[in-house]
């Protein structure tokens, strides 16, 4: 039966017979995670760029409009165009920066959300490196994008930029709390902070956590959806008001890493979503006879959780600066905080007789 | 440093030089092979065409208290969720003892909460 895991082992042993040809046996251990990392490197700039183009087709369907349609089958290789475009343009450099973080913000940015790919697991077994801390790792990893965005407001010494910098740190601050907040229940339950740990428990339970955690769900796109400075929470990039926020004096390729950064953070987010309350890899209930492979499911999965965010963007209107803080604070913090106490109690009415 | 984690973190030591080196190299090579047109008004500070010390000048300024309030609040919170991990994977381990002294300290943080939001720390003029 065709597996990830099978596709994986089949590929590592064709490698691991190529380096005993080529004399080179004792390096696998180096060699190894090096292909693995660049394959991850080459799917995630395949798939932003699919996603890009998506988005587009997305927002013009919901427009009436027709979208990108001229450059290649139904305008899916625009994004290659716009790529090559944003390398060869003009790197304009604003004479007031400060050149040393104004270089590295870009790179900072890009960086905090590609690290969050390497935990993810596509399949059983199909996983850069499996931490057995990995939903820590994420949050943590991908906290760093609040320096990437502080640091680029910071050192375009343009006001609009400082200004659009302190709100999208003060806006990303805020909904991590209950993003994280919104994980804790998952842990309780499952035990253990392994991605695939907690995608193997619901395959023992035989249920996914979104029909017992539904509101720990919606916390975690809505604060998901915020972290990521994506509409309806796009305040910091207000365009009306901020031009361009923190990347306002950015350009050419330095632009397009924060734009693939905030991509790639959707992606991880909507990865994690998919991994502990879609169950993973697992195939929808009943459909198991299909033999799909698991990673079919998890894109599959991964892209309909994508459209539910893109969705949002292009239905509900921006929210003003005032209601986007007392959403976080007020609303979304004694929700997640309530929901845990609630996990606890009722996992104790369940299960309690049995716990020492 | 024992082996097991050095295992464990090479892919991913190799997997951040990687996402360093490769925009690094697009940035730089970008900056060699694109056109160079530099005029003093270009390289100026983008206003967007609004004129006045509003907006053109040095962006290191005043600015609203308010960003460095939400920074103190986030820190608290941020630190007590940190304290909710560990005690959410011995959860069921640690039964009611636990449960018990996590809604004791959950209720000095609901306290805090409280105290923020009627001292307007949470409102947005």
């Amino acid at each position: 039966m065709l597996t990830g895991e099978n596709i994986v082992q089949l590929v590592s042993g064709l490698l691991h017979w190529a380096y005993a040809q080529a004399g080179i046996s004792s390096l696998a251990g180096v060699i190894d995670p090096i292909i693995s990392a660049v394959v991850m490197f080459g799917f995630i700039a395949v798939f932003v760029m699919f996603l890009v183009w998506m988005e587009r087709k997305v927002s013009a369907h919901m427009q009436s409009r027709i979208g990108p349609n001229r450059v290649g089958p139904l305008g899916l290789l625009q994004t290659v165009a716009d790529a090559i475009k944003l390398t060869i343009k003009e790197d304009v450099k604003p004479v007031n920066r400060d050149k040393v973080p104004y270089f590295i913000a870009p790179i900072v940015a890009f960086v905090a959300t590609f690290m969050g790919m390497v935990v993810i697991p596509f399949d059983k077994g199909v996983v850069v490196q499996d931490l057995n801390v990995g939903i820590l790792y994420i949050i943590a990893i991908t906290g760093f994008t609040v320096i990437a965005i502080l640091t680029a407001g910071w050192s375009s010494n343009n006001k609009y930029a400082l200004l659009g910098g302190f709100r999208s740190a003060a806006q990303i601050i805020s909904y991590e709390v209950s993003l994280v907040l919104s994980v804790v229940p998952i842990i309780m339950i499952t035990g253990t902070l392994s991605l695939s740990g907690i995608v193997e428990y619901q395959k023992q339970a035989g249920y996914w956590f979104i029909l017992p955690q539904i509101v720990a769900f919606l916390i975690f796109i809505t604060s998901a959806t915020a972290e990521a400075n994506r509409a309806p929470f796009d305040i910091p990039e207000a365009e009306s008001e901020l031009i361009g926020g923190f990347h306002t004096e950015y350009s050419g390729v330095k632009f397009a890493m924060f734009f693939l950064g905030e991509y790639i953070a959707v992606v991880v987010s909507s990865a994690v979503a998919v991994t502990l309350f879609l169950g993973g890899w697992l195939p929808l209930p009943y459909l198991d006879f299909l033999h799909i492979p698991g990673f079919v499911w998890f894109l599959a999965k991964l892209l309909l959780v994508i459209y539910l965010i893109m969705a949002f963007r292009w239905t509900f209107p921006r929210l003003r600066v005032d209601q986007l803080m007392d959403f976080g604070w007020k609303v979304l913090i004694p929700i997640s905080i309530i929901n845990i106490l609630a996990t606890a109690v009722v996992w104790f009415c369940l299960y309690g007789k049995g716990a020492q | 440093m024992n082996l097991e984690l050095i295992q464990n973190l090479l892919p991913l030591a190799l997997a951040l030089t990687l996402a360093v080196a490769v925009p690094a190299a697009m940035m730089i090579l970008s900056a060699l092979l694109g056109p160079k047109h530099d005029t003093q008004t270009k390289l100026s500070t983008y206003e967007c065409g609004i004129q006045g010390p509003a907006i053109e000048g040095d962006a290191r300024h005043h600015f609203n208290v308010k960003f460095y309030l939400i920074a103190m609040c986030f820190l608290v919170f941020d630190v007590e969720v940190v304290f909710l991990f560990p005690w959410a994977v011995l959860f069921q381990k640690m039964a009611w003892g636990g449960f018990f002294s996590m809604v004791a300290f959950l209720g000095v943080l609901a306290f805090g909460w409280y105290y923020l939001l009627k001292r307007g720390a949470f409102e947005w003029e």
